[in-house]
């Protein structure tokens, strides 16, 4: 097997040739997608490869890109919308709750949403306002729709082929902070990892310790010198229920990082799902590391808001000391 | 030159059939006798189930439901400019473009009765699920088209919405995107006055709904939408040439809704009976009644006999709908994805499934 040094932007970017190549129902649309290969060059060359039939440049316009991506998708289409940053997905929140993630449901199968939303998600590029949320949780509450976040130029290969080919929609948020920062060896051949399963990124006895996206790293990081088990959750929904459970029955600790304010962030899930499922197990609370009740800040104190080391550290410590 | 005219907008108004029901030959298109007495019989057969919709509505044997009284030639005349390959996406208050496309009426029962099962569209159809958020379906058209355009099918696709709808920014984006790709949509406005309570003149300042089309480089014509032949005309030209490859087209069928917005609403909140009175005078029915006649279409044992058999079917339909068995709680997860997750079928179990 041959394989290539990439960043994120070049796994995605080489998923998404191949999937093109893979199948001709597969269309890309968004703003700036063609010409300019996305604000962050993911899409880079693909209009060329391809033609502006199957990578398409659209009004500004999120509301109608993803609705028309809606129609596409029940037409017989694999759509893959781009949505520049997740800050502005939300004019298009009632295409994504009210008809895409319902379609199949509400026509009992008739009609059914292979549609894809890719956008950058998450503090990290010291943009504007509005251009690093990381407002998961809300979408992961919609029944019928997936979300997935990658860690790695490789996982991110990996799910997005199985996000495009899958049968119902997926929300793929891409961790901006992660696009360039990682290059790894990546297999030219396309492949698939399996959306609902999550990775262990580190075996451990003590802790286990959840994120995902950019988090994981940090959340790595401030475990240097620990026993943790560290869950790489890569699909927040569905999520690998049995992968939790069974490190949580190993260690009998667990530590939630994530990046988003912590009312009603996805940590709770998992929280909830560990307390319901492995009461019996615990040794310790369930602890959430998360963001402050406030809205995402701006460039100056973005590092700030996010968990830092020390309080995810704090975190551990505490878990660790019952 | 400082200041010069770039662009001039001219918006046409249609009508074939006058109240009186009198033809004008300059305008009238070429429909055959058949044709017209389709058009007759589609609207007594959607006139009577509304009816029928309503009577169960008000003895408990149907959920809340929006009328079309009054707006039978906007749907009927619509409908059938279009082919069963082609696609129909629609609001909630689209009965007779339903029934005119041959979607069961039983199905539209167990809809309003409150059963998903009955949105699931026949094999052989495109309608899509009739959308409740006002207009949200306008951009789903716009996708349809585009993709109609990438597979190089020669399809159009028909959308419903009302005036409320076009104040929406579906509407916009919709439009504007369609304009910009040449999708083969036909964006049919059902302008019947009325947005619940709030008036057309509170959606927009403009004169027309269809001048709206202007500003999205596309072609805009407002007919008279209690006039089935403008009507039918309107979008049988819309159709071709979204079929050539020559793009969308709005048409705001300018049009009444003599009842109540739904089941649920009084309408004598907001509006006089004089108006609905004159509009009474307007309804559809009674100038292609008139039509018919002069072309001797029509005695009043055809149209008891049309009616004796709309009756009949409606009859059957409420019959096959009332028999249906009750919707199983499993199917609301089963249906949710593909695939279901662990979790889901944990669910699903627990459900009955």
């Amino acid at each position: 097997m041959s394989y290539t040094k990439l960043n994120m932007v070049g796994a995605i970017n080489a998923c998404l040739a191949q999937e093109l190549e893979h199948d001709q129902d597969v269309v890309i649309i968004g703003e700036d997608v063609g010409r300019d290969g996305g604000v962050f060059r993911v899409t880079e060359g693909l209009l060329d490869r391809f033609g502006p039939s199957r990578v398409i440049d659209t009004p500004l316009a999120e509301l109608g890109i993803v609705g028309a991506g809606v129609g596409m998708a029940t037409y017989g289409l694999r759509p893959v919308v781009e949505i520049q940053f997740m800050g502005f997905i939300y004019e298009a929140f009632e295409q994504v709750f009210s008809h895409a993630a319902r379609m199949r449901s509400r026509t009992r199968g008739r009609f059914t949403c292979p549609l894809v939303i890719r956008t950058p998600y998450g503090i990290g590029i010291k943009a504007p306002e509005l251009h690093s949320e990381s407002s998961e949780a809300v979408f992961c509450h919609i029944p019928g729709l997936k979300v997935v976040v990658p860690s790695s130029p490789y996982n991110a290969k990996g799910l997005l082929a199985s996000a495009i080919r899958d049968d119902d929609p997926v929300l793929f948020l891409e961790p901006s902070r992660l696009y360039r920062a990682i290059k790894v060896d990546v297999p030219d051949e396309p492949y698939t990892i399996a959306l609902g399963k999550a990775d262990i990124f580190q075996d451990g006895k003590d802790l286990t310790i959840i994120a995902w996206g950019a988090m994981l790293h940090k959340a790595a990081e401030a475990a240097e010198g620990l026993d943790a088990e560290i869950i790489d959750l890569l699909t927040l929904k569905p999520y690998d229920e049995e992968t939790i459970l069974n490190s949580v029955k190993k260690t009998g600790r667990v530590v939630i990082v994530h990046e988003a304010t912590r009312i009603g962030g996805y940590g709770a899930e998992i929280a909830a799902f560990v307390g319901e499922e492995a009461f019996g197990y615990l040794k310790a609370p369930v602890v959430r590391v998360a963001g402050p009740e406030a809205v995402t800040p701006m460039a100056q104190l973005e590092d700030e808001y996010r968990p830092s080391l020390e309080r995810i550290k704090k975190a551990y410590e505490r878990t660790l000391s019952f | 030159m400082p200041l010069t005219t770039i662009e001039e907008f001219n918006i046409k108004r249609l009508q074939v059939i006058d109240e009186a029901g009198n033809a004008d030959a300059s305008v009238a298109p070429d429909i055959s006798d058949a044709l017209y007495k389709r058009f007759f019989e589609s609207i007594i057969l959607a006139r009577t189930f509304n009816q029928r919709a309503v009577s169960l509505q008000r003895e408990g044997r149907l959920g809340t439901y929006p009328s079309i009284l009054g707006q039978e030639a906007s749907q009927i005349g619509s409908a059938l400019a279009f082919e069963d390959s082609d696609w129909v996406v629609s609001s909630f208050r689209e009965t007779g473009v339903f029934i005119a496309s041959g979607y069961q009426m039983a199905l539209l029962l167990r809809y309003w009765m409150g059963d998903e099962r009955g949105m699931r569209c026949p094999d052989g159809l495109n309608i899509y699920p009739m959308a409740v958020p006002v207009g949200s379906q306008i951009p789903h058209a716009v996708g349809i088209g585009i993709a109609m355009n990438y597979r190089g099918d020669k399809k159009a696709v028909a959308v419903y919405f009302g005036d409320g709808g076009s104040s929406r920014g579906d509407f916009h984006e919709g439009l504007n995107i369609a304009g910009v790709f040449k999708a083969p949509c036909v964006f049919l406005c059902q302008n019947n006055q009325w947005a619940i309570s709030v008036p057309r003149s509170r959606q927009t300042a403009a004169r027309s709904i269809a001048q709206r089309a202007a500003s999205y480089g596309i072609e805009g014509i407002q007919v008279d939408g209690n006039d089935v032949a403008a009507v039918y005309k309107a979008a049988s030209e819309a159709v071709a040439k979204a079929k050539a490859g020559n793009g969308p087209t709005l048409i705001e069928c300018y049009t009444y809704r003599l009842d109540d917005h739904t089941t649920s609403d009084d309408a004598t909140r907001y509006r006089t009976k004089d108006e609905v009175e004159q509009w009474q005078r307007r309804e559809p029915l009674i100038r292609l009644r008139l039509f018919l006649e002069k072309k001797g279409l029509w005695t009043q044992a055809y149209e008891d006999d049309i009616t004796n058999k709309a009756l009949a079917q409606v009859d059957e339909a409420v019959g096959v709908a009332e028999a249906m068995p009750h919707p199983v709680t499993a199917d609301t997860i089963l249906y949710t994805n593909k695939e279901l997750s662990p979790r889901q079928i944990l669910e699903l179990k627990e459900h009955g499934g």
